[in-house]
């Protein structure tokens, strides 16, 4: 287990390594010249190039990569292009926005996709099980961008009972600016919902099916107690797999949600700084996302491998 | 799994020319199986229809692909004709879906969208599919350094949530739909790849390998003819479920701008202009939205019923596990 543990975290600074290669790559092939953009087009060639050298963006690339990766090192990512404010500032500004929206999401998600699952798998083959698993693929198909807005459509233009979009004033207690949550909250919770919910329920039928379950009723257990302790218990730890899925998801989730709602988080933050080629901003932003993809996805493993222990000694070669 | 053929120890190394090529054909015949034979084939599209989920996704497939090869005739207006004296008008009789902001009629404009979409489907998955299981195999096949370096791009490539990278290529790239669907290939590149190495990583200890490599025949023979053949089912799948998720994120590219330009109609900027009018015209974001939610739902539907098809005794309903 333990060798596990650190050959899982070892893995992860090349990964990363190599991801920041591609994020500067990505960054520095991009078409359009950020200091055109930043000085517009009345500036004189030697303005552009003062600017240029201020920026450190005549070194060769190799340099100006190492220079990114050791300022990264120092948690300095730059400043934005666009109002000159420092990128980590303004990733403290907007990530803090995004947890909030998708951690609420996925705390939805498990809280109706885990019963919800479950129950159209005690109910294999009747009609509510095939309504269940029917709007599940309803809610894998839905993009969540439209899903957004038949909300806004439904609660902010026709019922007008939540804002369509914004985070509410900042200066109010925390409690009064929820209703800005909800609309987001429920597109993004839908496809995880339903991911977990046709999970819960493939795992639940998988596991009603074995022999302990059956011994469990022939020694006269209730339903109820077979069901829940012996059942679900087992079925839920396939489930924290696909919550590894579900993190990638909820990120993806975050940047079109975000984008509809004009929420003021990361992945917005990513579509407004490509739009603008913000170059720095996009850098640390994704830099950030793929930090945190990453860890979360190990920490799922790692957690799948302790509920499971069956699974560590495979995994290692 | 071992054939009685393969199993009488004749098919190691040290073995007479005349048993060799009396055994050749038998093992040719167990490499052919997993491609699909005709009744193997035909046998399987039964299956497939009989489901009813792969009959529901097969027939939207065909109205889908029926539509898009006749958006010309059968759409009632031209896509870009304006009718501005229609600005945003609901659905009626002339115009069955309304019209936009333009006075473009929508039913026209979301029928001709049906190209872009399926297209952006089947190229994305041809692409990464075939890129994919070229890379992969090989890594597999040949394992060492370029078995290494393969693996560590793949590894890159998935620590970012799919759409993040998608939209990052694109900003390379540039916006517009090839753009967008060759960044989708892109990010379904390493999922192919892993699978086709896996694969090749199981069949290559097979016997048959041995015996082919022992009558003479080329890795690039061995490759193309037995080992790839082999790994084509779960490639197939992975291509089933790849299609209608490349499908989404062509239309969530276009939805912000970087997939399909306009005025070229495509469902995801149609939505991206529906965005502004939302509380002017109720139906103008829907039924762009309902086509794409109704190809996807096919697609998926198709995907469920082709891997139940392939494999009859895998448990039915599991969710999808790749992203």
């Amino acid at each position: 287990m333990l060798a596990y543990l650190v050959r899982r975290w070892s893995a992860l600074l090349p990964t990363l390594f190599l991801a920041s290669l591609l994020i500067f790559g990505i960054i520095r092939l991009s078409p359009g010249d950020p200091v055109r953009m930043k000085l517009g087009t009345e500036a004189t060639p030697e303005e552009v190039s003062g600017e240029r050298e201020r920026l450190g963006l005549d070194r060769p690339l190799p340099l100006q990569y190492l220079v990114w990766l050791a300022d990264l090192g120092r948690f300095d990512l730059g400043r934005s292009q666009v109002n000159n404010r420092p990128v980590t500032q303004l990733l403290a500004e907007y990530f803090p926005n995004t947890v909030r929206l998708s951690v609420t999401a996925l705390l939805l998600a498990l809280l109706i996709g885990v019963p919800l699952g479950c129950f159209a798998a005690l109910h294999q083959g009747t009609r509510i099980d095939l309504l269940i698993t029917g709007l599940n693929s309803l809610g894998l198909a839905v993009p969540q961008f439209w899903l957004g807005m038949l909300l806004i459509i439904l609660f902010s233009v026709t019922l007008q009972w939540l804002p369509p979009s914004g985070i509410g004033d900042a200066s109010r207690s925390p409690l009064l600016n929820l209703s800005y949550l909800v609309l987001p909250v429920v597109t993004i919770a839908v496809l995880n919902l339903s991911t977990l919910s046709r999970f819960v329920r493939s795992a639940m039928i998988d596991v009603l099916s074995a022999d302990y379950i059956r011994t469990a009723r022939a020694k006269g257990m209730r339903e109820r107690v077979v069901v829940a302790r012996h059942a679900l218990r087992n079925a839920l730890i396939p489930v924290v797999t696909v919550l590894g899925i579900q993190i990638g998801r909820l990120l993806g989730g975050a940047l079109v949600t975000e984008t509809v709602f004009a929420y003021p988080g990361i992945g917005r933050l990513v579509v407004m700084s490509i739009l603008n080629r913000d170059y720095p901003v996009v850098q640390g932003a994704l830099m950030l996302v793929v930090l945190i993809f990453l860890v979360t996805t190990i920490l799922v493993d790692l957690s799948y491998a302790y509920l499971d222990p069956r699974v560590a000694p495979h995994r290692a070669d | 799994m071992e054939s009685g053929a393969r199993q009488d120890g004749r098919s190691a190394p040290p073995i007479a020319a005349g048993d060799v090529t009396q055994n050749a054909p038998a093992v040719d015949r167990r490499a052919l199986e997993g491609g699909g034979r005709a009744h193997a084939r035909t046998a399987l599209l039964r299956r497939l229809i009989h489901n009813r989920k792969g009959a529901f996704g097969v027939s939207v497939l065909l109205v889908v692909m029926v539509v898009a090869v006749l958006s010309p005739q059968v759409a009632p207006y031209d896509p870009n004709e304006l009718h501005l004296r229609d600005q945003l008008s609901p659905p009626s009789a002339r115009y069955w879906f309304g019209t936009d902001e333009a006075g473009r009629d929508i039913l026209s404009r979301v029928m001709y969208s049906a190209r872009p979409a399926l297209g952006a489907g089947l190229l994305t998955i041809l692409l990464a599919a075939t890129v994919g299981a070229a890379v992969g195999l090989l890594a597999g096949y040949r394992g060492g350094w370029f078995d290494l370096i393969v693996m560590r791009v793949c590894d890159t490539l998935l620590a970012f949530p799919a759409i993040f990278l998608a939209i990052g290529i694109v900003t390379v790239l540039g916006p517009g739909w090839l753009n967008a669907v060759l960044a989708i290939a892109i990010i379904n590149l390493p999922i192919f790849a892993r699978l086709a190495r896996a694969s090749t990583l199981a069949i290559r200890g097979w016997e048959f390998v041995t015996a082919s490599r022992a009558v003479g025949c080329t890795d690039a023979r061995i490759m193309l003819s037995h080992v790839f053949p082999n790994c084509l089912a779960p490639l197939v799948v992975q291509m089933a479920i790849a299609a209608p998720e490349a499908i989404l994120v062509e239309a969530t590219l276009s939805f912000l701008g970087l997939g399909s330009q306009p005025p070229e109609a495509s469902w995801g900027n149609m939505l991206s202009a529906a965005q502004g009018y939302l509380a002017r015209s109720a139906t103008y974001a829907l039924f762009p939205g309902l086509a794409i939610t109704l190809v996807v739902i096919g697609m998926n539907y198709f995907a469920d019923a082709l891997q139940d098809a392939i494999d009859p005794r895998r448990i039915r309903n599991r969710g999808p596990t790749g992203d």
